[in-house]
């Protein structure tokens, strides 16, 4: 393989808000955790279906309707390849992941977990993979479990392997931690849980906008995504399953676009994935979502991770030069994310500061209050790194964070 | 740097680092929690009224940013010695100071130091930052029970 090359001069071309200003400043944009940007092409191939081709999916018999379709159902092939999904058949569209994780949540986990029972998960998981398995658990009278994590930010896999229980009836996990960065060892950790043959459920918000991912491979049976995170739209997601768990799983919402037949005596419903897709769906947010698979893959996932990783490392490096500066999230595989402390200085006024400067960063519980309790804060500021940041940038947020010190010294 | 210094005025970042009254009364009757379910940030109230509803005493704990720690810390200052409609009245206005339009002048010399907070309505994601501890106030003025769970607006 070629030695990562990414022209990010050229990919910041492509991202039309990068050249607006933020209180009178170039922007600098180190919130993509939260949120990434959208390059031109995500925005026109949405612009293009609404000026071009827009009609509703699986329903019309003319031909704007058969082209909507075949975009939209094309995306689904396309994810498919994305992740190495066996079948496009097993990719379901939702909202977000958050959706994605309900849906394993009503669809699969719920008529499986008794009272007794056990959901494992991490003590890094977002609020999104935290809410639906407490919910769950006190519903059905079950036990909501957490792996610990050491200092660093990794989770003890000892621990973990410890709490997989004959009892426990799902395990589900961040790929990587949106607060610490972390990149979990999932392939290890898959491998503990199916060898008890726990199904286990993969958050991969923060895994797809940085690492290649093979869900095959991987050997997981549920893999969750989030598109708006991945320069695509908001408002559309991916939960990826495995085709035989998606044909046994009752549906998640019902109406229409989700049946075979409905009569007033009986309803059959479509096979996965449409089973799971009542009503009309997402199309412009699916068609946005292709396209930024398209860049992605474009400008390549692995050259991708390399110039994140790079950034990583430079930044990590300028962030430990400012005394008074504590860095969380120490994991020897780590994607780009930094999350910090001024001594001092609460996050948010440091999230103050740095806008007034034009950076804009996430300061508070990053819904992960757990986390943020774990480590004995109530907030945190976080800078994370994409492909169209800088060395600048980080520069940027470095001077910006002195001057940060400089007003409240 | 003219802008930040506008919103962290010099009063606030004393505040900040040393609050006043930064305690829990032993005394207390009256207590209630503020709580800033946007950010995670708490603080507690605690205060001594007489059978007027007169504070005679007030502290608070907890830990926020600088601008709910310094309006907290004024706030404690200004509210000893005061009846429950002067404090109420207060609040409003201060309110109205923080959530006015930012191009009319902020004058409100009924405030008095109340007033180093003008800079605020710049920023209306720090609005709650300042009233948390204010909401805390009013509740526990108005509510004779333990505990009561404040969600700022
Ligand atoms: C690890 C992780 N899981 C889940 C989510 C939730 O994503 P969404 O709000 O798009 O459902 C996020 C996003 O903040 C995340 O970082």
């Amino acid at each position: 393989m070629s030695v990562a090359s990414l022209d990010v001069e050229s990919v910041r071309r492509d991202f039309p808000i990068l050249s607006h200003c933020m209180r009178g400043q170039p922007l600098v944009y180190l919130d993509s955790a939260s949120s990434a940007q959208k390059p031109r092409a995500v925005l026109d191939a949405m612009d293009e279906l609404y000026t071009q081709g827009y009609a509703n999916v699986h329903r019309g018999l003319y031909e704007l309707a058969e082209w909507a379709t075949s975009h939209y159902e094309g995306v689904r092939d396309k994810v498919a390849r994305f992740i190495g999904a066996a079948d496009p058949r097993e990719i379901v569209f939702v909202r977000n992941v958050t959706e994605g994780i309900n849906l394993v949540a009503h669809s699969f986990v719920r008529e499986r977990l008794g009272s007794g029972d056990e959901i494992l998960i991490s003590a890094m998981e977002h609020h999104a993979n935290i809410v639906p398995w407490q919910i769950l658990c006190e519903q059905a009278g079950a036990q909501l479990r957490v792996a610990p994590i050491d200092d660093r930010g990794e989770i003890l896999v000892e621990e973990f392997e410890k709490l997989l229980s004959p009892r426990t009836r799902l395990v589900a996990l961040a790929h990587v931690s949106n607060v610490l960065g972390t990149v979990n060892p999932i392939r290890e950790l898959i491998a503990l849980a199916r060898e008890r043959e726990i199904p286990i459920l993969i958050d991969g918000a923060q895994g797809v906008p940085h690492l290649p991912v093979d869900v095959q491979e991987l050997g997981c049976d549920f893999y969750g995504f989030t598109g708006h995170k991945l320069f695509g739209p908001t408002g559309v997601g991916v939960i990826w399953g495995r085709l035989p768990l998606l044909d046994a799983m009752p549906p998640y919402q019902s109406g229409g676009d989700m049946i075979e037949s409905v009569r007033f005596e009986k309803t059959t419903f479509a096979p996965p994935p449409h089973k799971f897709e009542a009503g009309t769906p997402n199309i412009a947010g699916v068609i946005g979502l292709g396209a930024a698979i398209d860049y992605v893959n474009g400008l390549g996932i692995r050259n991708i991770a390399a110039w994140e990783h790079g950034l990583l490392e430079y930044a990590t490096e300028a962030l430990e030069s400012i005394g008074k500066l504590r860095i969380y999230g120490k994991a020897k595989n780590k994607a780009a994310v930094l999350s910090f402390a001024l001594d001092g200085v609460h996050p948010h006024d440091i999230g103050t500061v740095l806008d007034q400067e034009g950076v804009a960063i996430r300061a508070g519980h990053h819904c992960a209050q757990p986390l943020m309790e774990r480590f004995g804060v109530s907030a945190m500021a976080r800078a994370s790194l994409s492909i169209y940041n800088t060395r600048d940038d980080v520069d940027r947020l470095v001077r910006a964070l002195h001057k940060t010190l400089e007003l409240f010294g | 740097m003219d802008d930040l210094r506008e919103l962290y005025q010099t009063t606030i970042l004393d505040h900040n680092k040393s609050p006043r009254n930064f305690r829990e009364l032993e005394d207390a009757n009256r207590r209630a929690e503020g709580y800033n379910p946007l950010c995670g940030d708490k603080l507690t109230v605690t205060l001594l009224v007489d059978a007027d509803d007169r504070v005679e005493d007030v502290g608070f704990v907890g830990s926020g940013c600088a601008i709910s720690t310094a309006s907290a810390s004024i706030m404690t200052e200004f509210a000893k010695g005061k009846s429950r409609a002067e404090i109420e009245e207060t609040f409003e206005r201060f309110h109205e100071l923080l959530t006015g339009s930012p191009s009319e002048p902020a004058e409100a010399p009924e405030l008095g130091k109340l007033a180093v907070f003008a800079g605020v309505r710049e920023y209306p994601l720090r609005v709650k930052c300042a009233t948390l501890a204010w909401h805390a106030l009013k509740a526990a003025l108005e509510n004779r029970e333990e505990m009561t769970l404040v969600k700022t607006e």
